[in-house]
């Protein structure tokens, strides 16, 4: 049989190659894509801002409050641009800016939710709506689990 | 304040960005991470400190909805003692992850995936 | 020694089966490529008139297979053919299954990722020059958003990708291979073996099949005694650009020089340039259409007299890759000479 190198040749062989890969690999466009990041980002939150002012003075509640409308405006508005499919679009050159904030986890549900609407609702919508968001669901509440006992039995050591 | 909301809140998103770029790590451990992080910085009190300065540049990235389940979780220990950090986490976040689902599924009744 | 083969890997078919028909179809962004014009139908988007993207690429392998038994000139239903040998990229090959039913002859579905174009037209080559067949139709393909959402994420997600990776062609290719006929034969088979190099990238499939690519180039080489020189083509599946760079690099080492005569079919099918793919083309389409609708007919121009078609696949599941594995390939080979 031949060609077949065992042990520490292959392995050499195989680190070898590795790191031939990873000094060629087209590297992203990083300063770009972290000013976009930056910009996007920081505008996405200014718009929280704003609509958090406008649901103020429109319905005269607290600030906490119409902080929470703010959220749901924003979400809103990723599930509309989700479905009419200029959200990966917008994502693809803001990258970070649009994935960090509220705006991409409500992408995420949406896409998902969209995309398996095909296998029905029950199988597609419903089993898989949280394919990707759910890493996130589950390790803020594993952590503020964790930091919650913490917390409490600190305070109540005291 | 609204300054404040664009520089802090873009450079969340800009450090989330080059941690993308330069490592193999993938949005879901990225914003897994920034999720975790905003529980401990909650639970420190250091990310209430952020929201009164940066406001919606704090509470919008994904980091706040870690802090808001810790401060649901200490808020409800306070008036049922342990067990209220389970009972108490979804108080404040509930609104967003109701809304979500609930705009997702009409979403997905009225739009068709294309390309 | 089995009398038909030739040194480690390949076989020499001692009567070449004969491609009678081939035909390919694409999807919208290739139809607007470089090959555009050379494709027998496109569709307008990517769900081609149906309701969902695994219906559209069935549909997409069954006018494939119509078309190329039509340029046949097989007509009769069920067509006068001993076996559909056919893969795809989707779960348990479905494409592939249910675009046999229609067909109604004895089917073999097989998974080779994207080298299966490959690996059907040489098994179907084999089993003609064997004495169990006639005539073989042989088919594989892949679709875009099908295959996106069966990998990686769904298609409205908002995600960056990486400049080293690869977009998945919509399309499919289908030939009928033949005992007795006209038209370029399959003369030669090499069955590549899997190869690993540890890369754990699942979006650099690339860097992933090179070696495996020059490992059976290299095979084949040896094992037919043939030099690059003698081919006036080589061409890899779906290398693309960083791919095709790395493993021209891996036969620099290894003293083997192809200069132009190696190509790539992921590179070929998009213009880099005007079409945002990164790397370039990827998909069991990408071989099956860039060669079905572009190099058997510059052979039948006399372009081109002696093909290597090299086609490469990258055998990990989501499951394999999210459990730390890194990513198993392979290239098949099969030489056409007209």
């Amino acid at each position: 049989m031949a060609n077949v190198k065992t042990g520490t040749t292959q392995q050499s062989q195989q680190a070898a190659y590795q790191q031939v890969v990873r000094k060629a690999e087209p590297k992203p466009p990083r300063l770009r894509n972290a000013i976009a990041a930056f910009v996007t980002g920081g505008l996405v939150c200014v718009l929280g801002e704003g609509l958090t002012d406008f649901w103020e003075a429109v319905l005269g509640v607290s600030h906490k409050r119409a902080g929470d409308a703010a959220v749901v405006t924003l979400i809103f508005l990723s599930a509309l641009l989700t479905g009419l499919g200029y959200f990966d679009k917008l994502a693809r050159f803001a990258g970070a800016g649009l994935t960090v904030p509220v705006t991409g986890f409500a992408n995420a549900m949406t896409s998902c939710a969209v995309e398996f609407r095909r296998e029905g609702l029950v199988f597609g919508v419903g089993g898989r709506m949280f394919q990707l968001a759910g890493a996130v669901i589950v390790f803020g509440v594993v952590t503020a689990f964790v930091v919650g006992i913490f917390i409490s039995l600190v305070q109540m050591m005291r | 304040m609204y300054l404040k909301a664009f520089l802090v809140g873009g450079l969340i998103c800009m450090i989330a960005q080059l941690i993308l770029d330069n490592t193999k790590l993938s949005p879901g451990h990225v914003l897994s991470g920034l999720t975790v992080a905003g529980g401990i910085l909650g639970g420190l009190g250091f990310y209430d400190l952020l929201i009164d300065f940066a406001g919606a540049g704090a509470t919008v990235p994904i980091s706040s909805f870690g802090n808001a389940l810790v401060k649901g979780a200490l808020q409800e220990v306070n008036t049922r003692g342990l067990v209220g950090v389970l009972t108490g986490m979804f108080e404040m976040t509930s609104v967003g992850i109701a809304a979500t689902i609930v705009f997702a599924f009409l979403t997905s009744l009225v739009f068709q995936a294309r390309s | 020694m089995a009398e038909k083969r030739l040194g480690y890997q390949t076989v020499q078919l001692s009567s070449p089966p004969f491609i009678v028909g081939a035909a390919a179809v694409a999807g919208p962004l290739e139809a607007e490529g470089p090959l555009g014009q050379e494709f027998d139908q496109t569709y307008p988007d990517l769900l081609a008139g149906q309701n969902s993207f695994e219906k559209a690429e069935r549909l997409m392998m069954q006018d494939a297979c119509r078309l190329a038994l039509e340029k046949a000139g097989i007509t009769n239903s069920p067509p006068e053919i001993d076996y559909f040998l056919a893969g795809d990229l989707l779960n348990q090959l479905v494409t592939s299954a249910f675009s046999a039913l229609p067909l109604a002859v004895p089917y073999l579905g097989m998974y080779g990722a994207c080298s299966t174009f490959c690996e059907a037209m040489g098994l179907g080559a084999m089993l003609i020059d064997g004495g169990f067949a006639d005539r073989v139709l042989c088919a594989t393909s892949s679709h875009n958003a099908a295959s996106e959402r069966q990998y990686r994420y769904p298609t409205e997600y908002g995600s960056q990708r990486k400049p080293y990776s690869q977009w998945t062609v919509t399309g499919a290719g289908a030939v009928v291979l033949s005992k007795t006929g006209s038209g370029p034969r399959i003369t030669h088979v090499t069955i590549g073996k899997v190869m690993d190099l540890g890369i754990k990238d699942p979006y650099n499939q690339g860097a992933a099949m090179a070696p495996a690519a020059v490992d059976t180039i290299e095979v084949h080489l040896k094992d037919t005694g043939r030099s690059p020189e003698y081919y006036d083509l080589i061409v890899t599946g779906d290398l693309a650009r960083f791919g095709q760079e790395m493993a021209v690099q891996l036969m620099a080492d290894r003293n083997l020089h192809l200069g132009d005569r190696f190509q790539d079919c992921g590179v070929l099918i998009f213009d880099n340039e005007r079409q945002d793919v990164h790397s370039g083309g990827s998909g069991c389409a990408a071989s099956a259409i860039v060669t079905c609708g572009h190099l058997l007919k510059e052979m039948s121009r006399g372009r081109i007299r002696r093909l290597l078609l090299v086609a490469t696949g990258a055998l990990f599941s989501p499951t394999s890759f999210q459990q730390g594995d890194s990513i198993p390939t392979i290239a098949h080979a099969i030489a056409i000479e007209g």
